[in-house]
């Protein structure tokens, strides 16, 4: 067990190390200039002041430090938790930006994520082999995990925002509201909370169920089936073994999933301007702040990381094979 | 060899009969035939001024136009053939690189095995799509070509994996060793002996890239790191929500590039199912 966690936390580190590895070359190896950029969005007449800025990000990068040193600055400021200076909300630190955006973003997709693939699962159970529903449910499921997030989201803030005006379709909380601890402002929160999470719960909702009900198939043909079966046993208790041999496949999918999840509450919360990372995202990327989108992809890579191992643990904790070292790990 | 052909001449006798295969088939065949022919009855470029401004759909504007009197119908059609064209390229390009080492992984075994399947962990866990947003932030000027060619590149590694898995499972056949112990070399090995007999399997797997690579596009494209110049469903979305199409009411303009991407994604998935079930007898029964 010792030896899977090990391997599992080298593969972790060493991805770590590429994503930091691939966020400093970026700027640094693409075509394009990122300092030209900045200094041409800050649309500055005077020839000094525009020398001025380039020397100052020049510096801010360090582009005129040889490439080995610059590699390991950008390391040290990294440990000392330094991601730069938003230029969006300059003089903010990149870092205080993004720890106000993440409470929104998991908010919203940590009980989509769980709520969807514990109903998806349960759903795609007790659908497969049940002709009709099989028939109904199915198709559905297949619409469903094909819908682009953002478009669903638009459709929902379209019919139930802005049609039928039950729903707020913007913010994270009434505009005329401030953050504090009262019910008036929890439940604006809530309602504005619904839409996006609906949308993200939705679209996952629909893969789980389809994966669910074809291994519960595959199970229903394996031979323990056909021995319980032979004994007599209910379909009920053969349906709950499948489950439970089912479920196996269905954790370490969610762990291969989680970067399209991601991805998916990046666009949802565009489409609600909700203020979370999609947002920052967003924001970053029509201000040309690369030091606030670098710092969202390592604040999400790290996030990916952590969750892909706190998935190991449960597969270990649900699957007591990987415990006494016969394998059968994700 | 003979193993394999008898299946795969039965396989075909159930094709008209499979519901699934040939709705899924009919309707990527429908968008694709769309694709192709329809933007040559489009008399005017997809971008072009042509119309009055925020019409709703009519007889002369099928789908009605946009805030700027851009017609719909012509970006739609326009935007399918960057669909398809970023779902080849990039599916394609995810597929070889997902087979390459799926195979050499698998067949190999060894050291080599163990390099690659760290390098495909690695990138497997690293999420596609913020990797794509910084790498076209930096790009300057982005086109279809260069977004299948990134989406291609972070892509591959769950068919890698998967590939390897089966890749594993046939190398130590007997016809595998027959071949090995004929002298043949590895590269053809793998091309004439495994890759045959998980042909449809491989193909399954281009089918799923494919419709993958072009919900990330379709994704990218709405954050605004789409193609700069051009026309794709993504930048249709992107447009409309920029424009606040939804608070406008404009539905013609957000509704149609989003059922496009859902109808030819959904029926790539509904059609990998009729696969399945062609390909694998278990299936079939119910």
């Amino acid at each position: 067990m010792s030896r899977y966690f090990g391997r599992k936390l080298l593969i972790y580190g060493l991805t770590f190390f590429v994503a930091v590895t691939i966020n400093w070359m970026i700027p640094r190896f693409m075509p394009g200039d990122p300092v030209q950029s900045m200094l041409a969005r800050a649309n500055i007449a005077q020839p000094e002041a525009v020398e001025a800025m380039r020397a100052h990000y020049t510096d801010l990068f360090g582009f005129d430090l040889p490439l080995w040193k610059q590699y390991a600055n950008f390391w040290a400021a990294l440990f000392r938790g330094d991601l730069g200076i938003s230029i969006w909300l300059f003089p903010t630190p990149v870092t205080d930006v993004i720890a106000r955006a993440v409470p929104y973003t998991l908010g919203l997709l940590l009980p989509a994520v769980l709520l969807s693939w514990i109903a998806g699962n349960r759903f795609g159970a007790f659908a497969a082999r049940r002709k009709w529903l099989d028939n109904t449910a199915l198709p559905i499921g297949y619409v469903l995990t094909a819908t682009p997030y953002m478009w669903l989201a638009i459709l929902l803030a379209w019919g139930l925002g802005v049609v039928a005006g039950v729903l707020p379709v913007a913010g994270a909380y009434s505009f005329a509201m401030r953050p504090e601890w009262s019910w008036d402002f929890a439940g604006s929160l809530l309602q504005h909370w619904l839409l996006p999470f609906a949308s993200l719960f939705l679209v996952a909702f629909g893969g789980w169920a389809i994966g669910m009900r074809n291994m519960i198939i595959y199970e229903l043909e394996a031979d323990y089936v056909h021995y319980l079966q032979s004994l007599g046993a209910s379909r009920r208790l053969v349906r709950r073994y499948a489950f439970r041999n089912a479920v196996l496949p269905q954790i370490t999918g969610l762990a291969l999933q989680l970067g399209v999840l991601v991805a998916g509450a990046l666009v949802t919360e565009i489409v609600f301007s909700y203020p979370g990372l999609g947002h920052l995202i967003l924001q970053a990327i029509q201000n040309q702040d690369f030091f606030l989108l670098q710092g969202t992809f390592l604040f999400i890579v790290i996030g990916v990381l952590i969750a892909n191992f706190v998935i190991d643990v449960a597969y270990v904790v649900v699957d007591p094979r990987t415990r006494i070292g016969m394998g059968g790990a994700a | 060899m003979t193993a394999t052909r008898a299946p795969r001449r039965e396989a075909p006798r159930f094709v008209p009969r499979n519901g699934k295969l040939i709705a899924g088939l009919t309707v990527v065949l429908a968008f694709l035939l769309a694709a192709l022919f329809v933007p040559l009855t489009v008399d005017h470029a997809p971008n072009e001024y042509v119309g009055p401004a925020a019409a709703p759909p009519s007889a002369e504007y099928w789908f009605g136009t946009t805030t700027f009197g851009q017609d719909v119908f012509a970006q739609f059609v326009y935007g399918l053939r960057a669909t398809f064209l970023v779902g080849l390229l990039g599916g394609g390009l995810a597929a070889v690189i997902g087979m390459a080492v799926g195979f050499v992984a698998g067949y190999r075994g060894g050291l080599v095995d163990e390099v690659l399947t760290m390098l495909t962990n690695i990138v497997l866990v690293l999420p596609a799509l913020v990797v794509l947003l910084i790498v076209n932030a930096y790009l300057g000027v982005r086109d279809v070509g260069a977004q299948a060619l990134f989406i291609g590149l972070t892509s591959w590694p769950w068919a890698a994996r998967a590939i390897r898995a089966q890749t594993f499972s046939l190398r130590s056949r007997d016809f595998v060793d027959l071949a090995r112990l004929s002298g043949m070399r590895t590269p053809k090995i793998i091309a004439r002996e495994i890759a045959p007999n998980m042909s449809s399997y491989l193909f399954m797997t281009f089918i799923l890239l494919f419709g993958g690579a072009i919900l990330i596009a379709a994704s990218l494209d709405f954050i605004g790191l789409g193609p700069t110049e051009g026309v794709s469903l993504g930048l249709m979305l992107n447009n409309a929500a920029r424009w606040s199409a939804l608070h406008l009411g404009m539905w013609w303009w957000f509704v149609p590039p989003g059922a496009g991407i859902t109808a030819v994604v959904g029926a790539l998935y509904v059609m990998n199912v009729g696969l399945d079930e062609v390909f694998n007898p278990k299936l079939r029964e119910m």
